[in-house]
């Protein structure tokens, strides 16, 4: 979907998001629908795209929005991935729809003379998103599925060591599902390469403002100073750095967290 | 028009708060609200020690609401006194501090700390959410018993300044809420505020479980309002001097209003906050033009209005029709 939002495609920088009401003024849904920014413009005076299934009521009201329907939007919102200074190889993973936050990214690195490297990855060819410009904007573009409906046939994680090393990759960036990104941070860090994630899938599920507010959104990072807290994905991500994130206690508050039931009892400060 | 409101001893600038737990630590909202513009901003529950609440999934949507099962997560006292509370006096923000415990003991201590803190002085009110549960009564909240929520009143009341606005804040999951409202007033609070979220379940229907990891979890919103108007009514009807923070589903001033007429003396935003983090100055215009439009020159002129008897409220000429004439 396109809209028409000048200040939020000003400010934008790739990684962040928008917030979104949905159901009409009148609406029953309360919680705002966090979607990823697939791109900006300025044409029309500034417009804004970003992509999401219309899986429940409130993203299928939003999809029948018609041209000149006025929307709810608040943005852009959250950490965007951080770019390398000097010119770089970067990696740039895109699990089923959550690629579509991966193109501006791509635009911003060649604009600093990186090097841009796409995988696409699915389950199904029909799940596969922006294949044609990832082939189009990429030095390179490798499509993988699991059943070999397009482009490779296999898992991510079994081809990324060998992607990796052609491409030689100096900084990776992934969006996707959670399992996707979980495993793409654990080879990155093995090969001891920078990782940064997009925890955009996590946020459209669990977040419910988008600014901050609700602390629903809630998910276990490990601190600069080693301590585990838990941090929002729409305030301090939804762009965090692969190695940080406990994949494994998703969804879970682990035991040694800050504040958690059995961490020691210290006055440290909740944000990292 | 003046829309300024008393709650005890103090004035507060006009009648419309934040709900606590649904503006952050304030930073958050600051960008879409001007918080020095708030009657006062409600900190979420502040506990003794860092906390890190439930795990997600924390909320659920549901029909004109939604359902939370946070944990009453929050970086502890120490970070509070250190960093929000100051920020939020260097922004002239009017602070109401929110304050949870799990034994009498450490509502009391909080408290004591907040009164000593030098940090204090934007603090209007201290909020006592005795939703907390009771570790020395197996979870129990205290709100559900008059002895122990009149218990945590009393420790609060005795630790702060005589000023400062004692207020409980009340859980409508009780069979008698006047009951647990004069116990509460008894043992010295200022004021009360109405209400906390009622108890609630929501299903995932991919999973065919329960939607919030911790199983129950509070429903608010615009769901709760006539729960919550309620609840306001019955108790300033029980006693109508006490001063009544009102809300529940607050979206609109015509929301506010009502509140105003049922019985309270300022209202709170919570859930809206969410969906609309700018609302509060909407409300609030829409709550003037509300007042004005009926003639009354200020917010207190409205509390209470519902409890007229019908004979007291304005005539409505109808034409008058004799039963012959259908004859
Ligand atoms: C996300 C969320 C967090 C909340 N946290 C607190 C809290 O920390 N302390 C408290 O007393 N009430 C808390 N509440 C309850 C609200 O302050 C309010 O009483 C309730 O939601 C009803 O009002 P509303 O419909 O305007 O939200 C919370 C509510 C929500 C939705
Ligand atoms: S979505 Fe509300 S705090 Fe992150």
């Amino acid at each position: 979907m396109t809209v028409v939002a000048p200040a939020v495609a000003e400010r934008f920088r790739p990684g962040q998001f928008v917030a979104v009401a949905v159901g009409g003024e009148h609406t029953s849904l309360l919680a705002r629908r966090c979607l990823p920014v697939y791109e900006v413009k300025p044409d029309y005076g500034g417009t804004v795209e970003f992509v999401f299934s219309a899986d429940d009521p409130g993203s299928r009201w939003l999809a029948s929005r018609r041209s000149r329907d006025a929307l709810d939007l608040i943005g852009p919102l959250g950490r965007p991935f951080p770019l390398p200074r000097d010119p770089a190889a970067c990696l740039l993973i895109g699990g089923a729809h959550g690629s579509s936050g991966l193109f501006a990214l791509a635009d911003a690195l060649r604009q600093r003379d990186c090097k841009v490297h796409f995988v696409l990855a699915a389950p199904h060819a029909h799940q596969v998103y922006g294949a044609l410009s990832a082939q189009r904007i990429g030095d390179s573009s490798t499509v993988i599925t699991r059943d070999g409906s397009l482009g490779t046939a296999g898992m991510l994680p079994d081809l990324l060591p060998g992607i990796i090393d052609r491409t030689e990759a100096d900084v990776i960036y992934a969006a996707g599902p959670t399992g996707l990104l979980s495993a793409v941070s654990g080879i990155a860090s093995a090969l001891g390469i920078p990782c940064q994630v997009s925890l955009g899938e996590l946020l459209g599920e669990t977040g419910a403002c988008g600014i901050g507010v609700c602390a629903s959104c809630v998910l276990p990072v490990i601190g600069d100073d080693g301590h585990t807290r838990m941090v929002r994905a729409c305030v301090e991500g939804p762009v965090l750095r692969g190695e940080r994130i406990r994949w494994n206690d998703l969804g879970t508050i682990p035991l040694d967290a800050l504040g958690g039931p059995r961490a020691p009892q210290t006055a440290l400060e909740a944000a990292p | 028009m003046d829309l300024s409101t008393r709650i005890g001893a103090v004035t507060l600038a006009n009648p419309l708060l934040t709900a606590s737990g649904c503006g952050g630590t304030g930073r958050e909202l600051s960008p879409y609200t001007d918080l020095a513009r708030l009657g006062a901003f409600t900190t979420a529950t502040v506990m003794g020690r860092p906390r890190a609440g439930r795990p997600t999934p924390r909320i659920a949507e549901t029909p004109s609401g939604l359902l939370n099962a946070m944990g009453l997560p929050g970086p502890g006292l120490d970070a509070f006194l250190a960093r929000d509370l100051p920020w939020l006096a260097g922004h002239d923000v009017s602070v109401v501090v929110s304050v949870g415990g799990s034994s009498v003991q450490e509502f009391a201590e909080i408290a004591g700390r907040l009164a000593a803190s030098p940090a204090a002085r934007p603090i209007v009110g201290v909020e006592v959410n005795v939703a907390c549960p009771n570790a020395e009564d197996r979870g129990r909240m205290f709100a559900a018993s008059p002895a122990a929520a009149a218990d945590v009143v009393r420790a609060v009341r005795g630790a702060i300044h005589r000023d400062v606005p004692v207020l409980a804040k009340l859980s409508p999951d009780v069979t008698d809420i006047a009951t647990i409202a004069l116990a509460c007033a008894d043992a010295g609070a200022t004021g009360l505020s109405l209400i906390n979220t009622v108890s609630g379940l929501a299903i995932d229907p991919a999973t065919l479980r329960p939607a919030l990891s911790g199983v129950a979890g509070g429903l608010s919103g615009p769901a709760l309002r006539p729960v919550a108007l309620r609840c306001v009514y019955q108790v300033h009807a029980a006693i109508p001097e006490l001063p009544i923070i009102g809300g529940g589903g607050v979206a609109t001033g015509s929301d506010a209003l009502e509140f105003l007429v049922a019985g309270a003396t300022a209202v709170s935003v919570g859930t809206t906050l969410l969906h609309d983090p700018s609302a509060p100055q909407r409300i609030l215009r829409e709550l003037e033009e509300a007042l004005a439009a009926r003639g009354m020159a200020r917010p207190g002129d409205a509390v209470g209005l519902a409890h007229r008897p019908a004979s007291a409220g304005p005539q409505i000429a109808r034409p008058r029709t004799r039963i012959e004439e259908f004859s």
